[in-house]
């Protein structure tokens, strides 16, 4: 594997968390509980499309085939999306749904903070531009999850569920492969597994404080980010994402 | 529109970027906002700098198209627009003029402390949180427990 491979992957694993979380997110609009929640994760959402046209933009231009952020969000299929599985499994209720923000913030803002001092100013560049939001995003998630968890009998035992469900996609996050290795040896970005120190100590204190207990399992489906097996969710969603380019190719307005 | 025979000054041009307004919120200009990063002169070329507030707010492509647009209008023809993301926006950035404006308006100027100073409205110290998000990406939904009235809130970054 090339450098420049390895890079356009990478760029690819970053993009595709923030384009597939930020899509099924944005599900959420029209349907929250309450309206500040409704407008609360369709600008989560909108963020985390932003981003998405910052590291997939950055991708094409890696590549150098001449693909902009669309053609790649747009037109590829499931098994050529990186994103973590985390990502892509359906929401659930708004506890889950406010469960798996958590968890993916977490890994998010220390992922940010590390690759805003990587070697390739780009990255730094959109990785400074990037953790301002999720900063806001991570303050949010986790203080909903306290109010949930430590909330009513229905809310902990649904928080404490979602967390159950979720928690097996955690360890995917902090998995390495050659791709990492090759980011790691260019300085452009962190292994991913040495995030977990930070991440545990982290998403350990905001668990505690909800009063939810983390499921004594290090047991961790994988292959999104590698692309080896995505779960059956993926394929439905690029149904209703993608469905306008299929129909329609090269449509514009 | 006008033709323009010499090429106008950096200030001048500085000076008709202040009076395009932001699409969302119209009292404020993009110069007050504080996202218009540099203006020069490369050649016979003018080139507008410009970052974005937040990654995904939807007003970046119409401030594009406004700028463009005050611009042609005073007879600039030769006009780049660049993005340049790094140094991120923050709301430090804002001038003071467009901090008084905002307030004016009914909309908090930004603290470093997190939450606004004072309702906008009626002056009153007791407000208190709605919601983190508000009805753009830049703000927050806040209320006076005086005077009850919602408000926005310019979120600091």
């Amino acid at each position: 594997m090339t450098r420049e491979d390895a890079f356009f992957q990478f760029l690819l694993r970053m993009g595709d968390n923030t384009l597939i979380l930020g899509h099924r997110v944005s599900e959420w609009c029209g349907h929250a509980p309450v309206l500040e929640e409704d407008i609360a994760l369709a600008n989560t959402a909108l963020d985390l499309i932003g981003q998405t046209q910052m590291w997939l933009g950055l991708a094409g231009e890696v590549q150098g085939e001449g693909r902009t952020a669309d053609d790649l969000a747009f037109l590829r299929d499931a098994w050529d999306f990186r994103n973590v599985l985390l990502c892509e499994v359906p929401n659930g209720d708004f506890g889950r749904t406010l469960m798996r923000q958590f968890l993916f913030d977490a890994w998010h803002s220390i992922q940010l903070g590390r690759l805003m001092k990587s070697s390739d100013e780009r990255v730094a560049a959109i990785a400074e531009k990037a953790s301002k939001e999720v900063a806001y995003h991570l303050e949010r998630s986790a203080d909903t999850v306290v109010g949930l968890g430590d909330g009513t009998e229905e809310s902990h035992r649904r928080m404490q569920e979602a967390l159950d469900y979720l928690w097996p996609y955690v360890g995917e996050m902090f998995q390495s492969d050659d791709v990492d290795a090759e980011m790691v040896k260019a300085g452009i970005a962190p292994d991913p597994a040495s995030l977990r120190e930070e991440y545990d100590v982290l998403v350990s204190r905001i668990l505690g404080d909800a009063t939810l207990i983390i499921p004594d399992s290090s047991f961790a489906h994988k292959g999104g980010r590698t692309g080896a097996m995505h779960t059956e969710h993926l394929g439905h969603l690029l149904t209703q994402m993608q469905w306008l380019q299929r129909v329609y190719p090269g449509a514009k307005w | 529109m006008s033709q323009v025979t010499t090429q106008p000054s950096i200030s001048q041009v500085w000076d008709w970027l202040d009076a395009v307004p932001d699409p969302e919120i119209p009292v404020i200009s993009l110069v007050d906002l504080g996202i218009i990063r540099d203006v020069a002169w490369e050649g016979g070329t003018l080139v507008v700098t410009v970052t974005p507030t937040y990654s995904g707010c939807p007003a970046t492509s119409v401030i594009a198209m406004d700028i463009e647009t005050a611009l042609r209008d005073r007879g600039i023809t030769d006009l780049l627009l660049k993005t340049q993301i790094s140094p991120a926006w923050t709301t430090d950035w804002l001038t003071e003029k467009g901090r008084t404006k905002l307030e004016e308006y009914g909309i908090a100027p930004p603290q470093p402390a997190g939450g606004p100073e004072k309702c906008p409205r009626c002056g009153s110290k007791d407000v208190t949180r709605v919601s983190q998000f508000g009805s753009t990406p830049c703000k927050a939904h806040w209320r006076c427990q005086d005077c009850l009235e919602p408000f926005d809130y310019f979120k600091c970054i």
